[in-house]
């Protein structure tokens, strides 16, 4: 399915409406909490459960193909920069927890704002170049690969 | 109509689509466009959209040459084996020469990038993967292009290009509704950029249910990229190489790090190695030049993605499936075992879903692959996409046109799964290639070249007609029946994308029929094709939900329409293991070493197809 909302712990907040890249959460008009209104449309691709403030929402195997009893559960913290996952298996042999990072700097603070930074010249304009190149391609003094510098041609024919 | 127009007038650059691309694009735009109004059109909300929406746990195109690893020229090279020789190389080579400057600057925005503890460099998964522990890939990325653009509009699903009304084959925007509010909005602008997607879901998916949404490429990637463009006119190539993924099977779970860094391998039924026993017949079909065996071990070439897909086909055909993935011996590792979780958490979760519901534990048991329905899209392994220029320094005559990846129609340029002949950009090369159209969309507006354009009032309002059509027909004839979906007068958008599917499988080459297609299948399709175009008039939409899945359903309509027109246009089979012409079995490169170019005609809809020629990166001797 997808996924799926428990009605105990939806409070109608919208965030998985906003968040959901296939347009699938909405919010029932009666019992005004959200449900999946689509599930063979859902990627399965947790944006929605991250994104619930009140762990509202979970995950249960297509139905096509995926046995009850399983888990996987996961808790996003950007203040913290991590994602951390519990997998349970149907059988309950296996139940691992996992942890990784989702950022290495204090959320959003490490990204330019380029309208501040000062404008091309015209040489650059002129160039191949992008912004930050080409000290951002080897992080050194070294400039941009071009046919002549690779000792390249482009032919046309069969070539292998 | 009760729907308000919104107009959003004097935009520089338009970016139609916020995944890779257009983050991307969206980003580099404002420093070379200064004060230039940046404007974004999403479907979805920029923080997750596109393919990278739930992540990625690999940046699969990386040089390092920094670290001496790589030179673009053999990223090239790379890409044309895997391809059948079937590269845009001044486009290709074009990317590989920028993308270590995009990585490097994800990895001071914040993003993981894994290291290699010895060396220092990043973790290598293979020569062109790198790891990173990617969750946040896609929110990092649209934070980058928030703070770059004027405005960012989500929730606006883009039907169709607004084009000059002054000046033939000029672009002039975009239109498109808001899924929420159902309001219309129009985006007036000197130039496009197109970083829309690729096309999930044309064929019919091996899954019967709800697993229809676990496809591989993400449900949402509705061919708006194609659709869009072709119906503005714009030049298409390569459009026939569709393709197939050996994937984990119904999670679609991916394989590359299993086999690059977990160093996992197939075996079939009987737990043989199967794959090399199929290589002299296929030699024989594709020709020395391509799948050399015997030298392969020499020349370090490595074996094209779909002739290793055609071996397992034929293998589960002579009845040894199912092919497993060993994974037995590599999850004995601890370390091994957890890189082989986290793979799926980082962009996969249903994968995992799946192994837990199913108690599949790889450590135990080697799990079953599968070959999925085929894709149609330009920047994993195939090159589908419109005919863009190159750049000025590499590109030969054909290939340039004053613009870098602008397309043939003036001021509308490309990114990501909209550029034609650029295969293995992935996540990285899509984000560059967005900041290289960025650059280009400025030089073409500062050289006057989006001067004049008129849009008149009867395109704007013919277009919103057009848009909320499908309501109307709902509104009037759905009170003719005593209830349910069964109406004489309409179809809805679920039955159309059914019979879509329903036809590109059984004509196009899907799986149901072995990937196999020929002329005359071709032809029948088409004629189907045509039928389900004009019920297209008639589709009908209960709310502005079901608009949002009509619109999807053309754009997949008319990506389907151009695969056709480019299947049966190149006769022979020159990706087997992704389709195959059976009634020109062999490669042909005699007739068809070359690029095939399409045109739709915006008036008459008639397709006019022609080879382009094919340039290759040699090194001079």
């Amino acid at each position: 399915m997808p996924t799926f909302v428990y009605m105990t712990r939806c409070d109608g907040c919208g965030h998985c409406v906003d968040i959901c890249p296939s347009d699938i959460m909405h919010i029932d008009k009666t019992l005004r909490r959200a449900y999946n209104i689509e599930p063979n449309m859902c990627w399965e691709c947790f944006s929605c459960v991250k994104a619930c403030p009140h762990h509202a929402i979970d995950v249960r195997g297509y139905a096509d193909f995926a046995p009850l009893g399983h888990s996987v559960r996961v808790d996003r913290d950007e203040e913290k920069g991590t994602i951390a996952w519990r997998i349970k298996f149907r059988n309950g042999k296996k139940d691992m927890e996992l942890l990784a990072p989702i950022t290495t700097k204090p959320w959003g603070t490490a990204i330019p704002k380029l309208a501040d930074i000062a404008a091309p010249s015209k040489e650059m304009r002129n160039s191949q170049l992008l912004f930050n190149e080409p000290k951002y391609i080897r992080l050194d003094e070294g400039g941009l690969n071009t046919l002549e510098s690779n000792r390249l041609t482009l032919k046309e024919g069969v070539y292998y | 109509m009760s729907y308000k127009t919104i107009i959003e007038d004097n935009i520089d650059i338009l970016v139609v689509g916020a995944g890779l691309g257009g983050t991307g694009a969206a980003f580099e735009a404002r420093y070379w466009g200064g004060d230039k109004k940046i404007v974004i059109a999403e479907k979805a909300n920029i923080d997750r959209s596109g393919a990278v929406a739930q992540g990625l746990y690999a940046i699969n195109c990386y040089m390092g040459t920094r670290w001496g690893e790589n030179n673009p020229e053999d990223h090239v090279r790379y890409a044309r084996m895997d391809l059948m020789g079937m590269v845009r190389e001044d486009l290709a080579f074009d990317m590989a020469r920028h993308v270590d400057s995009t990585v490097h600057q994800f990895e001071e925005w914040g993003l993981p990038l894994m290291r290699n503890p010895k060396t220092g460099h990043y973790m290598r998964e293979g020569r062109w993967q790198i790891m990173i522990h990617g969750e946040s890939y896609k929110p990092i990325v649209a934070e980058a292009a928030k703070k770059s653009a004027d405005k960012v509009f989500n929730r606006i699903c883009v039907t169709h290009l607004l084009m000059d009304d002054s000046k033939e084959n000029r672009v002039a925007g975009a239109v498109g509704f808001n899924v929420r509010t159902g309001n219309y909005h129009v985006f007036k602008s000197k130039t496009v950029i197109c970083g829309a997607g690729g096309a999930s879901n044309i064929f019919k998916p091996r899954s019967v249910g709800e697993g229809a949404g676990r496809v591989w490429y993400a449900p949402w990637s509705s061919g708006s990229a194609y659709g869009l463009m072709i119906e503005a006119g714009a030049k298409m190539t390569q459009m026939e190489n569709r393709i197939v993924l050996a994937r984990f099977k119904d999670g679609y779970g991916p394989v590359g790090a299993y086999f690059l860094h977990l160093k996992t391998y197939t075996q079939n039924c009987l737990g043989e190695e199967y794959e090399s026993k199929w290589f002299p017949a296929l030699t024989e079909m594709v020709g020395k030049e391509y799948l050399d065996t015997e030298g392969q071990h020499l020349s370090h070439k490595p074996i094209p993605t779909c002739l290793r897909n055609h071996a397992f086909i034929n293998e589960v055909n002579a009845g040894r499936g199912p092919i497993h993935m060993v994974t037995m011996e590599a999850f004995q590792d601890p370390h091994l075992e957890e890189i082989g979780w986290h793979n799926f958490l980082g962009m996969t979760v249903g994968q995992a879903v799946l192994w837990a519901a199913t108690d599949v534990d790889p450590k135990y048991e080697n799990p079953e692959l599968t070959t999925s329905e085929p894709y149609v899209m330009g920047s994993h392994a195939t090159g589908c996409g419109a005919w863009c220029s190159g750049p000025e320094d590499v590109s030969p005559p054909e290939y340039y046109w004053g613009y870098n990846r602008m397309t043939t129609v003036e001021g509308l340029f490309g990114a990501g799964d909209a550029v034609g002949g650029t295969p293995h950009a992935f996540s990285s090369g899509s984000f560059t290639e967005g900041r290289l159209a960025a650059k280009a969309a400025c030089k073409y507006i500062d050289d006057g070249k989006g001067e004049g354009i008129v849009v008149s009032d009867k395109q704007i309002a013919d277009l919103k007609e057009k848009i909320f059509k499908p309501l109307e027909t709902y509104r009037v004839y759905s009170n003719e029946v005593v209830g349910g979906s069964v109406n004489p007068n309409f179809i809805n958008p679920r039955q159309g994308l059914d019979r879509l599917q329903k036809l590109m499988d059984e004509y196009c080459g899907g799986f149901g029929v072995n990937y196999m297609t020929n002329e005359k299948l071709l032809q029948i399709g088409l004629k189907k094709l045509k039928t389900l175009e004009e019920d297209m008039e008639k589709i009908a939409a209960s709310d502005i939900h079901e608009l949002l899945r009509a619109w999807e359903l053309n754009h997949r309509m008319r990506t389907s329409e151009s695969v056709f027109q480019h299947t049966l246009f190149r006769k022979e089979t020159r990706w087997p293991g992704y389709y195959y012409r059976g009634d020109a079995m062999k490669l042909d490169d005699k007739n068809w070493h070359v690029l095939t170019v399409s045109q739709r005609d915006r008036k008459t809809g008639a397709y006019t197809m022609e080879k382009a020629p094919l340039y290759h990166l040699v090194g001079e001797k």
